[in-house]
């Protein structure tokens, strides 16, 4: 089951990967000769293009906008659905299966009428999911590869379709080739319409079916037992899926289409572990993308909107990834350098503790060759953590007193009361942990120490508080070494 | 007192098979009210395959199920069905109070959503439960036995007069079983109807007060005193059904053949 799971997770991961790289490639090779593919700007500054997209003074550049937003939100909603249910490669296989349904609608209507080609690619959509569930519940082929075959099936299927379409007379100025890589500018007014409605459609049922969508994703089995219509939902996800997909081939193309819908629902759930946030961010994630998408490349001269789209997604992506407060890896890795430092430093400070501890705490000082060969360090790193220590106001670095009036080095570490403190504080918890280990877990003493290494860092107050009260405020450890107290820490020596 | 032909669950006659091979054959059962009943026996003996059924989410292939006197379909909406834990995507985007609710999700009915009234009565289930403080968690998070008190939780939100339940000891640990079990006496005790299937013989004869013996057909039914015997025990687990088993494998396989061969 769990392999299973990874697979898909990692199949959902390349696909990923995959859309990206093809968003580049087509931006660096087809956006010389794919002229006409951004919104017409010629001529102007960035500043003057900036201005007339921003104000959205041309009619051409209000419907692009439009359209772009409608397709981020509508995608956004379903690649939040699929992704969370696993499924994020049906909506790539979605958006090929449906090319022959988009070649039959406009045979059908002899033109580019958004309505036939939605519902001749809706057809073919279904035929597609109903062929993946008949090839899964008749054979032996597993869901992937079901997937891929459908997928390649129908897309070369549509592709020959199309190309007889563009020979005849009707088929060559309509431009229908544009459905493989998306052509924002040829957006009619009854394409957005189509887009509004299947936007409303998506909006309106996962609002009012959202708990019904909730418990058939979640537990289907037990969905099933509160009498929810779960086949019914599933085919209700693939049309509102089939739908975003229609609608949005026209601005990213068959082939980019599914970044869009896995693009977005995965950076939402990068931030949350809730269905709901995870809807809502999937939602604007895609409108942001679009609305920036479509601005970038008005700027830009040769740049085709919908590979920016996607590369503006992916953008948010990365960033999410790297820069999330909480679950981004900028912040983990930050975290865990901290706490290494700190683990770092507590150690030198124990050697510290330990040093004192060896000549019966008769001097409080010691020297950086002392602190290095029992911390087996090198010189200059020893050096480099008293300087640690130092920074951090655990510790002051003296000269040895000498009988030359040169000055010398400073070679000698004390520590503050604060370098006190939390020396004495590191050694208790080791002691006492080892102590613990050996009275109550009934471990030998000689298994302890490593143990005790590690927790001596993340012991908190309130646990050692317990741990004297268990072990009835002890004084010495399993090796007879006494630990110190907090009366020692306030005192600032062992007495 | 409900009339004898109200009772919360018969079975007549009821035969299922997968894959043309019989999973459980010409099965007769009465449940009767308020009680606390373990169905046991051995792996692929058909335990799950029988509450599926029940639930309708397996189609058999003769004999009917009734609950509380009427089809199964028609009474579904008293039946709180605990799944495996195995059936459920753990990575689902939800929070343990999230899947509380859903206990409520047959109350609430389509298109509305969940009133305060729900929250409610889920976040009740949840301190019963003992798991409240971790309401807000993503479901995925916890521990198997926390978990399955949080599938425990949601049965309660269902507030059902008849429970059917797959495994619920499956993964957990001794602490969280005996805090089940108590549970599941205290819903006894108010006179809710029990059926859980159960894989440890050691602990069945002391948490359940019928047994339920089955391996493909019904061994026996009744009192744990009655049914925990050696003898049936023995017939049960052990040897004298593998005729019927391999039997009924036979059969399968001839009509395996049958099919391949049959030129229309």
């Amino acid at each position: 089951m769990n392999a299973v799971c990874h697979f898909k997770n990692s199949l959902a991961r390349n696909a990923l990967a995959s859309r990206v790289g093809i968003a580049w490639v087509i931006l660096f090779l087809f956006a010389l000769p794919l002229q006409g593919e951004q919104i017409s700007s010629q001529g102007d500054s960035v500043l003057e293009r900036s201005y007339r997209f921003l104000t959205l003074s041309d009619e051409s550049v209000r419907m692009v906008l439009l359209g772009t937003i409608l397709m981020g939100l509508s995608c956004g909603i379903m690649g939040s659905l699929i992704v969370t249910r696993r499924l994020s490669l049906f909506g790539d296989t979605l958006s090929h299966a449906v090319l022959p349904g988009v070649a039959v609608g406009f045979l059908w209507s002899q033109s580019k009428d958004s309505w036939a080609i939605l519902a001749g690619a809706t057809v073919a959509g279904f035929l597609g999911v109903a062929l993946i569930s008949l090839l899964r519940k008749t054979s032996r082929i597993r869901q992937d590869s079901a997937l891929g075959l459908v997928l390649s099936g129908f897309y070369a299927l549509g592709i020959c379709m199309l190309t007889r379409i563009q020979k005849m007379e009707f088929g060559n100025q309509s431009g229908i080739d544009k459905y493989l890589f998306g052509q924002v500018v040829g957006l009619s007014s009854t394409d957005l319409w189509t887009m509004a409605f299947s936007f409303l459609l998506i909006l309106t049922i996962s609002i009012f079916l959202y708990k019904e969508l909730l418990v058939a994703g979640f537990d289907s089995e037990y969905a099933r037992s509160i009498g929810l219509p779960v086949d019914f939902l599933q085919y209700l996800l693939w049309l509102l899926l089939a739908f975003a997909v229609i609608t949005s081939l026209q601005v990213v193309g068959i082939v980019l289409v599914s970044a869009l819908l896995v693009i977005p629902a995965a950076t939402a759930s990068l931030m949350t572990d809730k269905m709901l946030p995870i809807l809502i961010w999937s939602a604007l994630l895609g409108c942001a993308a679009g609305a920036t998408g479509a601005f970038l490349s008005f700027l830009g001269d040769q740049l085709p909107t919908g590979p920016i789209i996607v590369l503006v997604s992916a953008v948010f992506f990365v960033s999410a990834l790297f820069f999330h407060p909480q679950n981004g890896l900028l912040f983990k890795c930050l975290s865990s350098r901290n706490r290494n430092q700190r683990i770092s430093l507590e150690n030198t400070l124990k050697a510290v503790y330990q040093e004192l501890e060896s000549i019966d705490f008769q001097k409080e000082v010691i020297s950086v060759g002392q602190l290095a060969k029992r911390r087996r360090a090198s010189m200059p790193q020893a050096h480099r953590e008293v300087n640690a220590m130092v920074a951090k106001q655990y510790a002051t670095l003296h000269s040895a007193q000498s009988e030359s009036s040169a000055p010398l080095k400073p070679t000698m570490i004390s520590l503050t009361p604060k370098g006190w403190g939390t020396a004495c504080r590191i050694v208790r918890n080791h002691r006492l942990w080892e102590l613990y280990l050996t009275n109550e877990a009934r471990y030998a003493p000689d298994h302890v120490h490593d143990d005790a290494e590690k927790i001596e860092h993340v012991l908190g107050e309130e646990t050692v508080r317990r741990i004297e009260r268990i072990l009835s405020n002890p004084r010495k450890d399993p090796h007879g070494k006494p630990i110190p107290s907090q009366r020692d820490i306030d005192r600032g020596f062992i007495a | 007192m409900n009339p004898p032909d109200s009772r919360p669950l018969e079975i007549h006659d009821l035969t299922v098979s997968y894959h043309r091979k019989p999973v459980l054959y010409g099965i007769d059962l009465e449940v009767d009210e308020g009680t606390l009943t373990g169905i046991i026996g051995p792996n692929g003996a058909g335990k799950s395959t029988l509450i599926k059924t029940i639930m309708g989410m397996v189609p058999s292939n003769g004999g009917w199920v009734k609950i509380f006197g009427k089809p199964a379909k028609k009474s579904y909406s008293r039946v709180g069905y605990v799944p495996q834990r195995e059936s459920v995507d753990w990575d689902f985007p939800v929070s343990v109070l999230d899947v509380v609710l859903m206990g409520r999700y047959g109350h609430v009915g389509w298109l509305k959503r969940v009133g305060k009234k729900d929250r409610e009565i889920a976040c009740e289930c949840l301190e019963k439960v003992n798991m409240l403080p971790f309401a807000d968690r993503q479901i995925g998070k916890l521990s198997g036995g926390q978990q399955q008190r949080v599938f425990l939780a949601r049965a309660l939100a269902q507030e059902s007069d008849l429970y059917l339940m797959d495994e619920p000891f499956a993964g957990v640990d001794a602490v969280t079983e005996k805090a089940i079990i108590e549970l599941l006496r205290e819903l006894k005790d108010q006179g809710k109807t029990l059926l859980v299937v159960h894989h440890d013989l050691s602990t069945a004869k002391d948490y359940f007060d019928r047994l339920i013996l089955l391996n493909m057909r019904l061994v026996a039914s009744g009192e744990v005193e009655k049914t925990f015997t050696r003898d049936l025990l023995q017939k049960t687990y052990g040897g004298r059904l593998t005729i019927f088993t391999e039997v009924a494998d036979q059969s399968a396989g001839v009509g395996e053949y049958e099919k391949e061969t049959d030129p229309s």
